[in-house]
C-alpha cells in the first residue's frame, strides 16, 4: 500500500467511527453520550491549556515502560533463542510469570517503589517485557538452520551471527508483540494513573468524570485513544520501513 | 592445497551411533575443481559441513594449506543448497557480507565487486532482496559472494540442482568463467551425472551408507571447447553413470 493510499485509508476508518458515534449520540439523546462534534470543539479549547501536559506524562511513562523492556526483553530473547543453556534455565521462570496476571501486582509494586513515576513505569514495563521475551526467542528459534552455515564457515564470531542473523530475522516478531502488548499497555497505564498522580490521562479522565464534566471526559478518551493510535502507526511505519523484506 | 586422511565421521540419534563417514582420504591441489556424486544420504552434504567447518567432531585430518580447518583463519566460500542468502539483506549487501565479515575493517574491493557484478550478470538488480530473485538469479548472488571473498576453498552443495535445465546449463557456465578468473579451489556435491564431468577435474564417486570413496576419476574432458555437444562427453558419461549404477548396486 502507497502512504498516499495508507492515509486515505486512515481517514476512512476515523470517518466512519465518528460517524457511527454521531449516530448513537443522536438516538440516546443522553448527556452521557454528547455529539462528537461538540467534543471536538471542547478538545480544541481546552487542549493546550488543559490537556497537554497530561498527555505528555502518559506517553512518557508509555514509552519508557516500553523502552526499558526493549533494552532488556530484547537481548534476554535473542540470547534464549539462540543459546539452548540460556533457554533451559529460563523457559520455566517465564512460563510460570506469563500468565500471572502484572496488574494485578500494582499494589505491592506502589508500596515497593511508590507512589510516583516508578512504579507505573515498572507496571508498564512488566506487561511488555514478557512479550517481547516470548516473541524474540521464537523468532530466533524459526530461523532455519542452513541461514547460519555461510557465515559459521566464514568464521563469523557470535557478534557477526547476533547482527547479521538474529537481529534481523526476529525483528518482525519483535515488532508485533509490541503492537499486541502496546494496547494492553495503555489499558494498565489508565487504570496506574488513577493512583497516587495528578497528571496524566487517566488522571484528567477520571477527574472529569467525578467532576461531571463529560465533554472534558470525552476529550480525554479521544486523546489517550490518539496517543495509541499514533504509538500503532509508529509500529506500523518501522515495519514498513525495516521489514519490508518480508512482503517482497 | 586440500588433504582429507583417514576421515571418520559419527552421528547420534536416539541413543544410537552411526557412521555418516568411512575411511575417506583425498586429495586436491589448489586451483583444482572436485565433483562429489553419490547417492542421497550417503554422507555427500556431511562431507562438505567437515569442509566448511560447520561439523567440528570428526575423526582423522582434514586440512587447508597444511592446517587444520579453522572458519576463522582460513577464507572457505559454502554455498549451501537454498543459496544461503539472507532475505532482509539486498543483493549488494549479500554480496558484500562474505568480505564484510571476513575482513572486519571496511577496506572494500569495490572495484572487484563491480566487475563480479557485470560478470555474473546481476547489474540492475542491486538494490533487490532475495525474495524478488529467480532461482538462478539467487545462486548468481551466491556466487558473486563467494568469489568476491577470494576464497581457499569454495563449497557448493548441489549448487544447480533447484534450477530447471536451460538456466543450470547457464549459470555453470558462468561459473566457470568465474572461476577461470580466479582458479578457486572448489568442491561441489551433486548428483548430476553431466554436471560433475562438465565442472569438475577430479570426481569422485561415493557410495554408502556409510559414506566411502569408491573411486576417484581424472576428468580428461574438463575444460574442453564446447564439450557438452561432444560424442566423448556423451561417451564418458555413459560410462560414468554404469560405473555408478554397479556401484550403487552393491
Amino acid at each position: 500500500m502507497t502512504e498516499k493510499r495508507r492515509g486515505i485509508w486512515y481517514i476512512y476508518g476515523i470517518l466512519i467511527f465518528i460517524t457511527l458515534w454521531y449516530i448513537a449520540a443522536i438516538l440516546a439523546d443522553l448527556p452521557i453520550i454528547p455529539n462528537p462534534w461538540i467534543v471536538m470543539m471542547n478538545l480544541l479549547n481546552i487542549f493546550m491549556s488543559k490537556i497537554l501536559i497530561h498527555g505528555f506524562y502518559s506517553l512518557w511513562r508509555i514509552m519508557a515502560g516500553v523502552f526499558l523492556a526493549v533494552i532488556i526483553g530484547v537481548p534476554v530473547g535473542l540470547c534464549m533463542g539462540y543459546f539452548v543453556k540460556w533457554d533451559n534455565a529460563l523457559s520455566p521462570i517465564v512460563y510460570l510469570t506469563y500468565p500471572i496476571p502484572k496488574i494485578a501486582l500494582l499494589p505491592i509494586l506502589m508500596l515497593l517503589l511508590g507512589l510516583g513515576e516508578l512504579s507505573k513505569i515498572v507496571m508498564i514495563f512488566l506487561i511488555i517485557i514478557f512479550q517481547v521475551i516470548v516473541a524474540v526467542r521464537d523468532g530466533v528459534k524459526s530461523i532455519p538452520k542452513e541461514t547460519y552455515y555461510p557465515l559459521y564457515s566464514l568464521g563469523a564470531n557470535y557478534i557477526d551471527i547476533f547482527r547479521e542473523i538474529l537481529i534481523p530475522a526476529s525483528f518482525p516478531q519483535f515488532l508485533t508483540s509490541v503492537r499486541v502488548a502496546m494496547a494492553t499497555a495503555i489499558s494498565v497505564l489508565f487504570f496506574t494513573e488513577t493512583f497516587g498522580t495528578e497528571y496524566g490521562m487517566g488522571y484528567f479522565i477520571m477527574d472529569a468524570w467525578m467532576r461531571v464534566n463529560y465533554l472534558e471526559m470525552y476529550s480525554g478518551i479521544v486523546v489517550l485513544s490518539s496517543i495509541g493510535l499514533i504509538l500503532f502507526g509508529l509500529i506500523d511505519y518501522l515495519d514498513r520501513r525495516i521489514c519490508h523484506w518480508q512482503y517482497k | 592445497m586440500i588433504q582429507i586422511k583417514n576421515l571418520n565421521v559419527n552421528y547420534e540419534a536416539g541413543g544410537e551411533r552411526y557412521a555418516a563417514l568411512k575411511d575417506i582420504n583425498l586429495e586436491l591441489a589448489a586451483g583444482e575443481t572436485c565433483a562429489i556424486i553419490g547417492p542421497s544420504g550417503c554422507g555427500k552434504s556431511t562431507l562438505l559441513k567437515v569442509l566448511a567447518g560447520i561439523i567440528k567432531k570428526y575423526d582423522g585430518v582434514v586440512e587447508i594449506n597444511g592446517q587444520p580447518i579453522t572458519p576463522s583463519q582460513q577464507r572457505i566460500g559454502f554455498i549451501p543448497q537454498n543459496y544461503g542468502l539472507l532475505p532482509w539483506k539486498n543483493v549488494w549487501e549479500n554480496i558484500r557480507l562474505g568480505v564484510k565479515i571476513k575482513n572486519k575493517k571496511n577496506n572494500d574491493d569495490l572495484e572487484g565487486l563491480d566487475f563480479l557484478i557485470q560478470q555474473l550478470g546481476l547489474a540492475g538488480l542491486e538494490n533487490r532482496y532475495p525474495g524478488e530473485l529467480s532461482g538462478g538469479q539467487q545462486q548468481r548472488v551466491a556466487l558473486a559472494r563467494s568469489f568476491l571473498l577470494k576464497p581457499d576453498l569454495l563449497l557448493m552443495d548441489e549448487p544447480f540442482s533447484a534450477l530447471d535445465a536451460m538456466t543450470r546449463e547457464e549459470i555453470q557456465n558462468v561459473f566457470l568463467l568465474a572461476w577461470r578468473k580466479s582458479s578457486v579451489s572448489t568442491i561441489l556435491v551433486t548428483h548430476n551425472v553431466e554436471e560433475a564431468l562438465y565442472l569438475g577435474q577430479k570426481i569422485v564417486i561415493l557410495s554408502g551408507i556409510p559414506g566411502t570413496i569408491s573411486q576417484v576419476i581424472d576428468n580428461s574432458l574438463f575444460g574442453v571447447e564446447d564439450i557438452r555437444n561432444h560424442r566423448d562427453f556423451f561417451q564418458l558419461s555413459l560410462e560414468l553413470r554404469k560405473m555408478i549404477k554397479e556401484d550403487w548396486s552393491r
